[in-house]
Order: structure tokens, then C-alpha cells, then sequence
């Protein structure tokens, strides 16, 4: 069987976006490492193929490989 | 905003293996009218429905079938199956130009594809969907045509909380449109994932009738979709209690359906609407399969409805209407997206000229 469950996922050039539990918030994370929450999945997008405008990775990218310059437009 | 451009240079699915035989068989696909046979020794093919002559088609009788070539019904031009004319009537020269455009063809996973397109595909291949044709499910589909654009399908499977409103009776319960979604967007492979889990939900009919389970459930929805065409639905549904999948994917306490559907874009305004239900259970029963063919048929035709009365709406209000994304549509929107790329994408290449 295939889940295709996204949390397992891995790799680079992935976008996520998680619902908060109990909010009406969307968590998007970027391949870059970046997160930002947001209430409007319109505006969600907008930053996350801005990338890099206003994308300050918290945590660092989980390997050491340079990360894809475009985004998806 | 819904988009209307056609992707090209892609794979789309024409039609079913079992559609194409010996009998000549006509679709319209990105606004191409195609003609699809089978020849003698079985390969399927694909070519311009249209003869060189006057354009009368050559998927419709009195066109037919001699051996591997189609005779149009209206002045005898004969085409092989490489779409080249090796008969004019009343004459022995052959115009040089006299050839049908042709597409190449992929049959896979009881589909028949075409590639849509000016270049070569060279080494791309159509996405696969591999439990249509698979030892250990059993399917049942169909097509319904949609008088609405193909956006608005799209639109339609990647946000399956309108099953709540739209299909209750058949799939439809009121978790799936009260839990929260997981997005994600591969965009190297250019995939879109839409997870929603629900860990304690009521057993729609269709789950109900088809599994024989009668209490509350587990029900895993994961959307996989591959842009433009393909759309797979992965669903899990187990009584609530019962184990997870084991680390190696073994999950004997759940009940597996694969929900394919093949998003074909005919005109504009119209679309294929393929769709395909495989599952993992009741292998031999013809009760069950009978149940989720005319259950499945009956939930598409209310999308198609929907989509239907949408397609009017929309089109009446021209381009700038207006709308209104939340949450639920975030899947949707990320599909819109990579669609609008791979249409702007084609766009922006010249087209050459058909033969």
C-alpha cells in the first residue's frame, strides 16, 4: 500500500504547510527552512515563492547540499 | 483565479485500454480531435481525426477500418497507422503532405495515453496509477464528460471537504470537512500532496456497505496530484482501534481504495472526467463491485452537475469575478499554480506547424 502521507516526505524543494491543531492558522514552512503562520492561504503562497524576500530559515537546512535558487512561480 | 490555459507538451489520458479496439474511436483532447484504433496486432494509435481532404472525420462511419488503415467515409483517402495517406482516390500520385498528424502513445496501468504537444517526449513517461491493472485489487470505472473547464475539476478533488455537503449519503460525513489538511508541494517533482487524517469519524455508505464494517472508523485521505492530468485519492479506513501500518507498510486491519481519477481537458469548456476505484478487499464479489461502480458514478455525476452549473456562472461573469480562498483551498491553490506554469510555460514556446 501507499500512503503518499507528506509528513514522511522528504528532500529539497519541498513546501509545507501544516493547519495549527485548535487554530485557524496555517504554518507554512519553506524549503529553506523558514516559517511564518499565517490566516490566508492566498498571502500564505505569495511568501512562500518569494523565497528568499522575508525568509529567515530558523532552524538550518537538514543537509549540507545548497538549496535550489528558484521557487515555484 | 481558476486557470483556463492548456498545458502542453504533456501526457493525458484519451481513454481506457478497453475503449480502443477495432472500431474507430474519436475524442477531442486541448482541443484537438484525435482518432484512436487498435491495429491488428494490438498496439493502440493515435491520429488527427480529420481527413487532409475536406476534414471529415475519420472516427465516424461511414469512416472505417481495412486491416491497420482508415478509409474515410467521404472520398476514400486511406491512412496507415503512422497517419501517412497510401490511397487517393482516382488517382496513383500521393500528395506529399498528405499525412495525419500523430501522437505518441503510452498504454499503461489500463489507460490509454497521448502526448499533447509540439516536441518529442523523449524520455518523459506518463505518471503511474499502477493498481488499476495490478494482481491484488479489483477496479471498477468510468468517464463522464463535463461541460465545464477542467480548472474547476481540479479545484474539485483537491479539496475533498466538499464531500461533507456535496456527496453526503455516499462519502460524505461531517469530519471530513471538520479536520484540518497537511499541504505540501514537491516542486522539483511538481506534485501536490493533500493529507487529511481522521482519527475518529462516522462510515460514510460507501465505506460501510463495501468493507462490512458498522462502527466508527479511521479514515485516511491522501491526495497525490500529478499536474496536469493525474489525481490519486489514497484511502484508508479501518475500524477505530485498530493498528497502525506496520514500519514495513504491511497494514492487514485496513481496508485500502484507490481513488484515480484522469483530468482531460477536451475543449475550453469541457472535460473528461476519467474516474477509477481499485481496492485491496472483496476481490471476487461482484456485489461489491457492482456497489462501487454505481456508487462511485453517482458521486461523480453530482460533481459533474456542480461543476456544470459553476462552468455557467463563471462564464457568465466573464474574468473578473471575484472569490474567496480559506484554509481548505490551500492544495488547491498550490495546484493552480504549477498548472498556470506548465501552461504559461507552453504558451511562451512557438508552436509548429501540423502537417
Amino acid at each position: 500500500m501507499t500512503t503518499g502521507d507528506p509528513g514522511t516526505a522528504g528532500g529539497r524543494a519541498v513546501y509545507r504547510i501544516h493547519w495549527a491543531p485548535g487554530t485557524d492558522n496555517l504554518r507554512a514552512v519553506c524549503f529553506c527552512g523558514a516559517e511564518e503562520e499565517f490566516e490566508d492561504p492566498v498571502a500564505l503562497w505569495d511568501w512562500l515563492l518569494g523565497h528568499p524576500e522575508g525568509h529567515n530559515p530558523r532552524p538550518a537546512p537538514e543537509s549540507g547540499a545548497p538549496v535550489p535558487a528558484a521557487a515555484l512561480v | 483565479m481558476i486557470v483556463t490555459g492548456f498545458a502542453r507538451d504533456q501526457w493525458y489520458v484519451a481513454a481506457y485500454g478497453h475503449e480502443v479496439g477495432r472500431r474507430q474511436l474519436g475524442r477531442t483532447i486541448l482541443g484537438e480531435p484525435i482518432l484512436l484504433y487498435r491495429t491488428e496486432d494490438g498496439r493502440a494509435v493515435a491520429m488527427a481525426d480529420r481527413c487532409v481532404h475536406r476534414r471529415f472525420p475519420l472516427s465516424e462511419a461511414p469512416s472505417h477500418l481495412v486491416g491497420d488503415q482508415v478509409v474515410c467515409g467521404y472520398h476514400g483517402f486511406t491512412y496507415g497507422p503512422d497517419g501517412v495517406c497510401v490511397a487517393v482516390p482516382a488517382q496513383r500520385r500521393v500528395p506529399r503532405t498528405a499525412r495525419l498528424r500523430s501522437y505518441p502513445v503510452v498504454e499503461q496501468d489500463s489507460f490509454v495515453w497521448v502526448w499533447i504537444g509540439d516536441r518529442d517526449p523523449g524520455d518523459t513517461t506518463p505518471p503511474r496509477a499502477p493498481w488499476l491493472a495490478a494482481p491484488g485489487y479489483t477496479t471498477v470505472c468510468g468517464m463522464e464528460p463535463l461541460n465545464a473547464r477542467y480548472g474547476l475539476l481540479v479545484d474539485n478533488l483537491l479539496d475533498l471537504s466538499h464531500e461533507t455537503y456535496l456527496h453526503g449519503g455516499y462519502i460524505g460525513t461531517p469530519e471530513v470537512a471538520e479536520t484540518p489538511i497537511t499541504t505540501e508541494v514537491h516542486e522539483e517533482a511538481g506534485v501536490v500532496y493533500v493529507s487529511r487524517h481522521m482519527d475518529d469519524a462516522a462510515c460514510p455508505p460507501f465505506y460501510a456497505e463495501s468493507t462490512g464494517i458498522r462502527g466508527r472508523i479511521t479514515r485516511w485521505q491522501d491526495i497525490e496530484y500529478h499536474p496536469p492530468c493525474l489525481y490519486l485519492l489514497h484511502s484508508r479506513v479501518a475500524p477505530v482501534g485498530s493498528p497502525p501500518p506496520a514500519a514495513d507498510g504491511a497494514d492487514r486491519h485496513a481496508f485500502h481504495v484507490e481513488v484515480v481519477y484522469a483530468i482531460t481537458p477536451s475543449t475550453e469548456g469541457s472535460t473528461y472526467d476519467f474516474w477509477a476505484v481499485a481496492r485491496d478487499f472483496a476481490l471476487d464479489d461482484e456485489r461489491v463491485s457492482d456497489f462501487l461502480r454505481e456508487s462511485n458514478r453517482a458521486v461523480v455525476l453530482q460533481d459533474v452537475a456542480a461543476l456544470n452549473t459553476l462552468e455557467k456562472v463563471l462564464a457568465g461573469e466573464g474574468e473578473h469575478y471575484q472569490e474567496l480562498s480559506v484554509n481548505i483551498d490551500t492544495g488547491g491553490l498550490a495546484a493552480r499554480r504549477i498548472l498556470a506554469r506548465m501552461a504559461g510555460e507552453s504558451a511562451a514556446r512557438p508552436r509548429s506547424a501540423a502537417p
